[in-house]
This record gives C-alpha cells, structure tokens and sequence, in this order.
C-alpha cells in the first residue's frame, strides 16, 4: 500500500469487535465455563528460598476424599525446559523442570493436587509432607557471582541451547558486552562527568484477571488447553517438550486474557495443570489466587544501573557507559534478552561516538522475572534519562533543548542497532519515521515548560516540572512471526483467523481494521478468531511490541492476496480485466461506475461458475524494528515536611506511526503511562531475611486507581512509517518507561534532590531531602 | 441453607453453603459476567449493585444477599441492546481487556442513577474501588461522563 493516509477502516476510533460481549459480562474468559467433573487443582510452594527436597509423603493427601491426583517431581518426566515464551531457539537458560527435586525461592513449586472442590485441593496440599534440607540462600544479587556463592543451578541438566553467555557454576544467567568507540577517551575529553548508582526494585504486572489454566482429554485424548496466555503457540511447543508429548497431541486455545502485560508471556502453569488433567484423566483447572501471583508468578527484573556519560558544554555527548546488574531471580527466564534489552532500546536513542554496554544477569533465591512490559528499557531509562537532566544543567542548556539536539532523527541510524539485538547482534536500520521532535514540543506546550521558572520552589509544597524522551522498538527482526487468513463468505462478510494474541489491547480489532481497509468493507464485516492453535495460523504470540506493526503485516498481505481473487471474479462479472477492479464500500466496482457487490461475488464463487473458496493467508517476519518515540512531562508538587509527591499534570507526547485506532492507541498510552506513575511513587515488592515476599496483596503493593490520578494528557503524533501496515508502529510498550526518570526530573526541579532509587515513596524523599540539608551544613 | 434474592429483575432461590460468598454464588449460578480478582475486597472485579449499591460481591457472605435485590453486568444490557453507559464505554475506547469493565459499569450505574450530573471528581471518587491496569482509567472517567451527558439528552 502507498504511503497514503487517506482511510476510510483505519484511523477511525471503531468500537474493538469484543466489545459489546465485554461490556455485556459474555462467557469469554478462561474461566467462564462449566465443564462436568472439573477437578480444582491446587500447588504447593516451597516456604524456603532455597532447600533440597529429601522425601516427600504424599499418602495422606491422596487418602483424602475428593482428591483424584497428587503429582510431584516423582510423577511427571524430567525435562529441563524455559517458561519464557519465547520462539525457538530460546534465548533464555532450559533451568526448569515441571517439579524439581530442589526448590529455589519462596513460592517455587514443589506439587499439586487435583481434586473435586476447591476446599479438598486446599486441604490435601497441606497434607503432603514434604522433608527439606534447607540451603544457603543468595538474596543479595550483588553476591550471586562471589567466589564460594552457593550454586543455583547445580543440576547437570540446565543449559543455554544457543553459544552466549551462560555460567550456572557462578550463577551467570547472561551477559553482553557491547564497545563503540572508546568510553575511557571519550570521558576524558567531556566538560562535565556524571557516574552514579540507580536500582529499580522488583514491580508484579497486577493483571486483573490473575493466571487460569484448564487442561482436559478430547475424544481422541488430545490434551487440551484453554488458557490466559499471550503465548499460544508457544505454550503447545513447551508443553510438548516439558511433558514429553507430540505437539500434535497438544491443542491451546486462548479465550479473552483479563491483563497480561508480559506475565502471561510466562508458560508455567499450563504444563502442571496439563499433567494433572492427565494423570487424574479428568477436567482440571487452576485458577491463582492474588497472593499466588504474587509470590509464584513472575516480575519485572530487578535492575541495579551504574551509569557513566561525559558531555561538552557546546552539549556534545562524549562518553555513555551503562553498567547493569539484573537480578532474574530463581529461574532463567528472559534473563538474557530483558537486559539486552535495557541497552538495545534505549542507547540509539542519543548521538554519541563512544558507547559502552555490559549487562550481567544473574540468578538469586528471589522471584522469578519475567518478560513485563518495556522488557528492560524501563529500568535503563531511569538512569539515562536523568543523567540526561543533570548534563543539560550542568551545561546550562534547556533539558527541552539537550534532548533536541541530541536525539537521533529521520535517516539517521545508531551503531547500536546493529551491535544489541535481543540476545544476539541486531540488525542495522536507519530511522524512517520520527516525530520526536513534535512529541517534544506539543508535550511541551501542553504542560507549561514554559512557566517552569515560575513555579513556587519555596515554602513546605514546592513544584517541579519534569521531562525525558523515549524509544523502544516494533518486533525483533527476522525472530518473531505472524500468519494470517481470511476467507470470504455469501453475505460478503470475512473470517480473518490469525495466529496473533489479543491480551486486551485490541488487536482483533486493529488487525480486522487492517484487513476491512484492504478490502473495502466496513469493520463489522469481519469476523475475527485468533489465537487457537487447532484453527488459527501460527504467530509468535503478544509480546517484543510486534503485533500490530508484524501481525499486521500478515494480514495486510492476507487481505491483498484476498482482494486478487475477488477482484479476478468481479472481472468476469463486469467483463472488465481484474486490474482495473476496486473494491470499496462492499462493492467491486470498474472504471464507468459499474459495480458488483461482495455478496455476489461470494455466490458466484460459491455456487455458479467454476466455483472455488476465495481465501487466502499470508505470512510476516520482519527485517527491522522501527522505534516509536515519545516525550514526557510531570509536574509535581513536594511536600518538604512530610516527602510525600504528588503528581499534578502528566503529558505523553507518543510518535506510534499511524495510530490504526487512535482510541485503542491512546488507551495504550495511558495504561502504560499509569503503570509507570506507579513504578515511580508506590510501587514495589518488599521481602524479609528468608526471601519471602512480604506484601502480596493489593492491601500492601498499591497499584494506583482513579483517585490517585494526577491531570492526563496524551497526544499522539502521527508519522508514517513506510515499512509497517498502513504506517503503523507499535505503541504498547514505549510510554511505560516515562514515569520514573520524569517524575525524579520533576522532583528534582521542585526540590533539588536526585532520587536514585525507586519508587519516591515519602521515606525516601525526606531521607534525600535531609541529606540535602546536611550537605549545605 | 437457602436465599431468596432478586437478580436483575428476577426471582431466584439458592442453595449455598452458610460461609460461601456472594461472588461463587453469582458464578455458580451462571452470572460469569461478576470476576473474581482478589478475593480480599480490593480489585472490585466482582462488584455487583445490592440494593442499589456496589459492593465487593467476594467479601460478602450470601446469607446477607437473602431478601435483596442484585444488579450483575448481565441485567444491563446486550450485544444487540446496548445501554447508553455501555455504549459510551465501547466509543470512547474505554475497554481494554474488559475483566473490570463489568466492575466500572455498575459503579458507574449506581453513580449515575444517584446524582445524573456528576463532575469528574464526583466520577472518580465513585470509581476509586475498581482496578484497571490496562486503561489507565482516563477513558472510563471520560465514558461515564459521556454517557452522563447522554442520559441527560446534551449529546
């Protein structure tokens, strides 16, 4: 397709196709069905962060009545496998086994239990005794990789399937080590230098709907499995491969998902409940509690950040050095890819000729990370993007300013591209579309920058404006991929099938408008089914941002090689040659006005005339993974006598390409941007001596609702970006990274404190505002 | 023991356990619209109207729903008779992936048949006690006074 913007499906705000089905309370999710002999199942999780398991006693539970199976590491194979859902070759460690003999944190599991109410499944968990020998636990991960630290991962099986690097001696779970330049010159050669510690702590994902799984035996004892996934395909593949069964035995299905955010990225429920579903030969379900997701589910990476950067006064970067320690808890999963990550997605951003980037990831008796939405360039902007702020003061030049000059911009590309990609080199790619710089001045505007020497800075309540820049990617080149298919039906209307997975952020509807714009149809001409694995065609699944600008793809291509069919029947039709056919308004129409509607030529291809299905798929990897851009800006007011922050005005200033639907586009902005205010000021797991999480509940980890809200504003900056569908990239990572460096520049700005730890929580401000006190003394 | 209770409208008797909650009682019998999220009174995913309120349905016992009158997202409206608050939702993009859309819904209803002509901050306050994590909540705020204009016959 040209590079029009001349649309009549997309662009336009469509009510999503679930809709009226969500806004109704329809059947749609996971757990919204009845199944006749559902067995409730039920884990048991270990209470010590680290033990081997020397017996475990599982008599009494199964004397229990009601209880139809008991499984634990005695009952199911031992294949090491990754629950990062993550195409093949995984990039992240085989370190996992359905049941281990060893557990590794608080909440690892140990067994489970199926059986006919839930109360009996509570119960007979309690009853299985299991003998630990407790271990040496690691739960500072600064001491993962000391000499004598104890081993993790002393099983001989776990292993990285792929040549990075990997030591589960030394608890290595992965590296990268990138060098552009000379970092040591470029400092040396830098006005000013700045060299600091930033630590971002464990934050969950809080999908609504917690993790679900059903598993049960069709006629033909296939196991299926319906669950909350944003992985499908994936979850056949794994599962196959964990419990030692073909794929072709496996069929998943994927209802509506309640949130997932990345964490249901994870695959580690699917293969106990298909276990259990096997060994009882019955239905079985698990359903976590809250408290379960949070103690056993997975987590955004931990991230402790040492960053170096030198800057001239002319406002040259000379030097950017970014040093991260991720912590990936107990299991391997998206440990080499998430901190590949923190760099490959956010040092292309700025022009600089010496950039240096080492990432270590290592193991703990902690919770597990996991891929969570920014997939690592959140916690790498926190740092960068408030050094950013300290060098434009130091240089006296506007923070607006600093970044404008700096960013990189259209027909510029980064050496970083090609040296980071997720797990491996990436790919060059020079930067076709960019409307940073509008983002940065309509965000501008909208917040007052201007009136930001103005503000109070005086006083008990004193305020700040804030401000960064960000990018992140659509897609990992020539990894992910997306397939899709269409056929038409008598009435004119389409099944569109693929492979792609709507978590909620509309993809049905944004691909459907993707495919009723190539074919000239209106959206509810669509009928989309996506996501199961017996129907659909393949697609990597929800994740790397990748939906919307590859699935799309697919579709698009699917929807033009449909369009050809019909456009060679209405041809014969209209005796008229098939390239001179267009096809809008459910019409194929010929130069002279004449026209054929969608519905006869479903009919004569149906049931008249040399008669054949008009259908076609169509399959999309990608060659490069063009950045969306974003600006940000808060306002704050600090509380000086009690360090409480309050967020006055947030602005999210997002280039996402063609927005497909700009209200689902703008809905991606804000969820992403709410979750980040949340990172920022209230967010945060907390964990006692022995490693147990100690809030896991929403009582204790405060995700924020409407009344904490601060002024919203989104703007979307449209740009066409020649190599997505219909100029679309993607938007449903990117705003999640703004918040905390913004609101710490923000703070900054109203108080004179860098906060280098997050969240801001009132502590944390007094205790900086206290030591800013001392330092004046 | 047995209860009696109204749900959207009809009549109905169930037979429940004496500490089971209202919430496994609605999706047992079939209301699967009511979530469950928390089940420790937080998230508001399976919030119902009783007698006109929203509460948290899995922090009530069924024994106190016996003689009341209960409004689930099933006794709103359908795919093809929508109300004007769920039409609202649906063209200001106000759903995401829609797990605590029936929550907001019925906040919002009790808001908007209590006080027709709410201010934002009136909004926000009456859906202070339903989690979204996929919205950021400025699009439900905006339907809810969308359909508030509506219902009032300005759009």
């Amino acid at each position: 397709m040209a590079a029009e913007t001349n649309f009549e499906v997309v662009g336009k705000n469509l009510r999503k196709v679930d809709g009226p089905g969500l806004v109704c309370g329809k059947p749609m999710f996971t757990d919204d069905i009845e199944m006749r002999g559902l067995l409730y199942g039920k884990i048991l999780y270990s209470p010590h962060a680290h033990a081997r398991i020397k017996k475990i006693d599982k008599t009494k539970a199964l004397a229990l009545p009601g209880v139809h199976a008991v499984i634990c590491h005695e009952d199911v194979p031992r294949i090491a496998h990754t629950t990062a859902g993550q195409g093949y070759p995984e990039p992240s460690a085989y370190d996992t086994f359905v049941f281990d003999k060893k557990v590794r944190f608080v909440g690892d599991r140990v067994a489970a239990v199926a059986a006919e109410t839930r109360e009996a499944a509570e119960e007979a968990v309690k009853l299985i005794e299991v003998e630990y020998e407790v271990l040496p636990p690691i739960l500072d991960e600064r001491k993962s990789m000391d000499p004598g630290a104890p081993v993790i991962h002393d099983e001989p099986e776990a292993e990285m399937i792929i040549p990075v690097p990997y030591d589960k001696e030394r608890n290595l779970a992965g590296g990268v080590n990138m060098n552009i330049g000379d970092v040591e010159k470029g400092l040396e050669e830098a006005d000013f230098k700045f060299d600091y510690e930033y630590i971002v702590p464990y934050y969950h994902h809080c999908p609504q709907e917690p993790h679900i799984c059903y598993a049960w035996l069709d006629d033909q004892d296939r196991v299926v499995i319906r669950t909350s996934t944003q992985v499908p395909f994936h979850v056949r593949r794994l599962v196959a491969r964990a419990l030692d069964i073909p794929v072709k035995k496996i069929h998943v299905i994927k209802p509506r998902v309640g949130g997932g955010f990345g964490c249901k990225q994870e695959v580690y429920l699917e293969q106990v409940v298909a276990a259990l579903a096997m060994a009882s030969r019955r239905p079985v379900k698990i359903e976590l509690t809250r408290r379960e997701e949070f103690i056993s589910g997975r987590t955004m990476h931990p991230e402790i950040i040492h960053l170096r950067t030198g800057v001239k006064k002319n406002g040259d970067l000379t030097a950017v050095h970014l040093d991260i320690l991720m912590n990936t808890g107990a299991y391997g999963s998206h440990a080499l890819t998430v901190v590949y990550n923190s760099g490959g997605k956010t040092l292309p951003l700025y022009r600089c000729p010496n950039i240096k980037f080492d990432g270590t990831s290592v193991y703990t008796n902690l919770p597990v990370g996991g891929a969570y939405r920014g997939y690592g360039a959140t916690e790498a902007y926190f740092a960068i993007e408030t050094q950013m702020d300290e060098m434009a003061e130091a240089i006296g030049m506007d923070p607006v300013e600093f970044r404008k000059r700096n960013h990189i911009k259209e027909g510029e590309t980064s050496p970083v591209f090609s040296a980071l990609g997720e797990g491996k080199a990436g790919v060059e790619q020079f930067v076709e579309s960019c409307g940073l710089d509008k983002c940065i001045d309509l965000g501008a505007e909208a917040i007052g920058w201007s009136r930001r020497k103005d503000l109070p800075r005086t006083g008990i309540k004193r305020r700040g404006i804030g401000m960064g820049t960000f990018m992140q990617g659509s897609s990992i080149p020539h990894v992910d991929m997306g397939a899709a298919y269409l056929k038409l039906n008598e009435d004119g209307s389409f099944n569109l099938l693929v492979g792609a997975t709507d978590l909620g952020t509309g993809s049905d509807t944004v691909l459907a408008q993707i495919a009723a714009e190539v074919l000239g149809v209106p959206l509810t001409s669509m009928i989309v089914r996506s996501s199961d694995t017996d129907i659909t065609p393949f697609d990597v699944g929800a994740y790397a941002s990748s939906t919307t600008y590859l699935s799309g793809m697919a579709v698009l291509r699917a929807a033009e090689k449909t369009a050809a069919q019909i456009k060679k029947v209405a041809g014969k039709l209209l005796a008229a040659e098939p390239e001179q056919v267009t096809l809008k308004d459910s019409r194929a129409f010929v130069p002279g006005g004449k026209s054929v509607s969608l519905h006869e030529i479903a009919m004569d291809s149906l049931y008249v005339d040399n008669q054949f299905q008009i259908q076609d798929g169509a399959s999309a990897i990608s060659f490069k993974s063009p950045p969306p851009f974003a600006a940000h800006f808060a306002e704050v007011e600090v509380d000086t006598e009690t360090g409480k922050v309050t967020l006055l005005k947030y602005v999210a200033a997002c280039d996402c390409g063609t927005a497909i639907n700009p209200a689902l586009a703008e809905g991606q902005v804000e969820g992403g941007v709410v979750n980040g205010i949340g990172f920022a000021l209230s967010e945060e797991m907390l964990f006692d001596s022995g490693g147990r999480t100690l809030n896991p509940s929403f009582h204790d980890y405060k995700i924020f609702t409407t009344v904490d809200l601060p002024e919203m504003r989104t703007i979307l900056v449209p740009t066409y970006e020649p190599t997505g569908p219909c100029g679309a990239k993607s938007v449903s990572e990117i705003n999640i990274n703004g918040p905390i460096p913004v609101i710490a520049n923000a703070i900054y700005d109203a108080v004179g404190i860098r906060l280098r730890r997050s969240p801001f929580t009132p502590e944390r401000v007094l205790e900086a505002l206290s030591e800013k006190e001392k330092m004046k003394q | 023991m047995e209860i009696s209770c109204i749900v959207n409208g009809e009549k109905k008797q169930f037979k429940i356990e004496p500490d089971e909650t209202l919430l496994n009682i609605l999706r047992r019998e079939g209301y699967l619209g009511v979530k469950r999220g928390c089940e420790e009174g937080n998230c508001g995913v399976c919030t119902v109207l009783m007698n006109g309120r929203p509460v948290n349905s899995c922090v009530v016992f069924g024994a106190k729903a016996d003689g009341a009158e209960i409004i689930t997202v099933e006794g709103l409206g359908t795919p093809e008779n929508l109300n004007t608050l769920q039409e609202a939702f649906l063209d200001e993009g106000a759903v995401q992936c829609g797990f605590c859309t029936p929550g907001f819904l019925l906040s919002a209803t009790a808001l908007l048949k209590e006080n027709p002509e709410p201010s934002r901050e009136e909004v926000i306050e009456a859906l202070d006690s339903n989690y979204c994590r996929c919205t950021g909540y400025v699009k439900p705020i905006n339907a809810v006074l969308a359909a508030a204009r509506k219902m009032r016959g300005e759009e």
